[in-house]
């Protein structure tokens, strides 16, 4: 293809890549706002991240489709995903409007605003595109330097003074002075003698002999699970598991086969034969 | 195809990303939106670089990419700070400067 053409028009492979990408940043875009976790959104925008990488190399911009992977699906995604956990995965968002009709003018707002931005670009005459192999002649990464240590020295200077202010707040707003000594361990055990709540190390989790995963809640002798056996953070998500009734069931199975071994009469032959069909 | 097409997408993009910061209400969600619609005019200076036959373009998405990533350190401390004191990221709780 002559230069003079690529002024133009894209390459094939190019147009069959912004089309098949350009899906795929659309749908990482919009799952974004419709997902209703925060982690899913996370991931979405990562791909759509990622996409935009692969256009900014297209485009010419190599040292910038880089340092979009780098920098953004890499350390900034990475930060969004910590905050995300460390926030709580389970922090689904409420979907409950607190201004009636604010989605859905939220919405006509976004449609009539897209609509006013295609708009404005499809009424501008943006014909003429030069490319960037002649800035680019000399090496991307070259051009770029050359550019930013003499024309944009200044305002390269100033991001340093951003980054370093911006180091120095996000230490400020997440440290946390603490304004009392903390507690040694012979304090602590005094407070809980003198509160007389639960002295001795709480109860481990599973059942005996058949479950140990830490979800699942030991079972008091009366065979119902104890709330304080699984830690707080399983119980506030409701992951622990119940196996209460399958560990009677499992039991009373295998009372049964030992009877039948032992040729002895079961107590209440048909009571336990359903049982133990029950637990298979 | 013309590479017009490609601020056709970034428009898009920025749309989207602005309408996710209209419709969500989960803080976090709120900030990669924000960062949605950052990313999308760094791909509308890409293509005006390419547009023009620069690199000034590029210098321009190259530092709203440091001011991205000093925003998002900034403002996922106060969404931490936010979460520390009220035990929720909804933009909703937090309408008052102090609790």
């Amino acid at each position: 293809m002559s230069p003079q053409l690529a002024a133009y028009a894209t390459s094939t492979g190019e147009a069959f890549q912004f089309w098949v990408l350009g899906t795929v940043a659309v749908i990482g875009a919009l799952s974004t706002v419709f997902m209703k976790k925060a982690v899913h959104s996370a991931l979405s925008l990562a791909g759509t991240m990622i996409v935009l990488a692969v256009f900014y190399l297209a485009n010419g911009a190599y040292f910038l489709g880089i340092v979009q992977i780098v920098v953004y699906t890499g350390a900034i995604m990475m930060l969004f995903l910590f905050v995300v956990m460390l926030v709580g995965v389970t922090a689904a968002d409420s979907l409950q409007e607190t201004i009636k009709g604010q989605r859905w003018l939220a919405v006509l707002c976004g449609v009539g605003f897209g609509v006013l931005l295609l708009a404005g670009i499809a009424n501008a005459s943006l014909k003429n595109f030069a490319g960037t192999g002649q800035a680019n002649a000399n090496g991307n990464v070259e051009g770029l330097a050359a550019l930013i240590f003499t024309k944009y020295v200044f305002a390269f200077e100033i991001t340093g003074a951003l980054l370093i202010t911006a180091a120095v707040g996000a230490m400020v707003l997440t440290h946390r002075e603490r304004t009392e000594r903390p507690k040694t361990q012979r304090e602590q055990s005094e407070q809980r003698v003198r509160d007389g709540k639960h002295l001795p190390p709480l109860p481990a989790p599973g059942v005996y002999a058949r479950h140990n995963a830490v979800d699942i809640a030991g079972l008091l002798p009366d065979g119902t699970p104890s709330e304080l056996t699984v830690s707080k953070t399983l119980r506030d998500r409701g992951q622990v598991r119940d196996v209460s009734a399958e560990a009677l069931g499992d039991l009373k199975a295998l009372e049964q086969r030992s009877e039948e071994r032992l040729e002895r009469t079961p107590v209440e032959p048909a009571h336990f034969k359903r049982s133990e069909e029950a637990s298979k | 195809m013309n590479p017009v097409y490609y601020l056709y997408l970034a428009a898009l993009l920025f749309t989207i990303g602005a309408t996710g910061v209209l419709i969500r209400r989960n803080a976090i969600v709120v900030f990669m939106c924000i960062e949605l619609m950052l990313n999308a005019c760094n791909l509308a200076f890409v293509v005006f670089s390419r547009m023009h036959g620069n690199l000034d373009g590029q210098i321009i998405a190259f530092f709203t990419m440091v001011v991205a990533a000093a925003e998002v350190v900034v403002g996922l401390a106060i969404i931490v700070s936010l979460f520390r004191t009220r035990h929720s990221a909804s933009v909703d709780d937090a309408s008052l400067m102090k609790l």
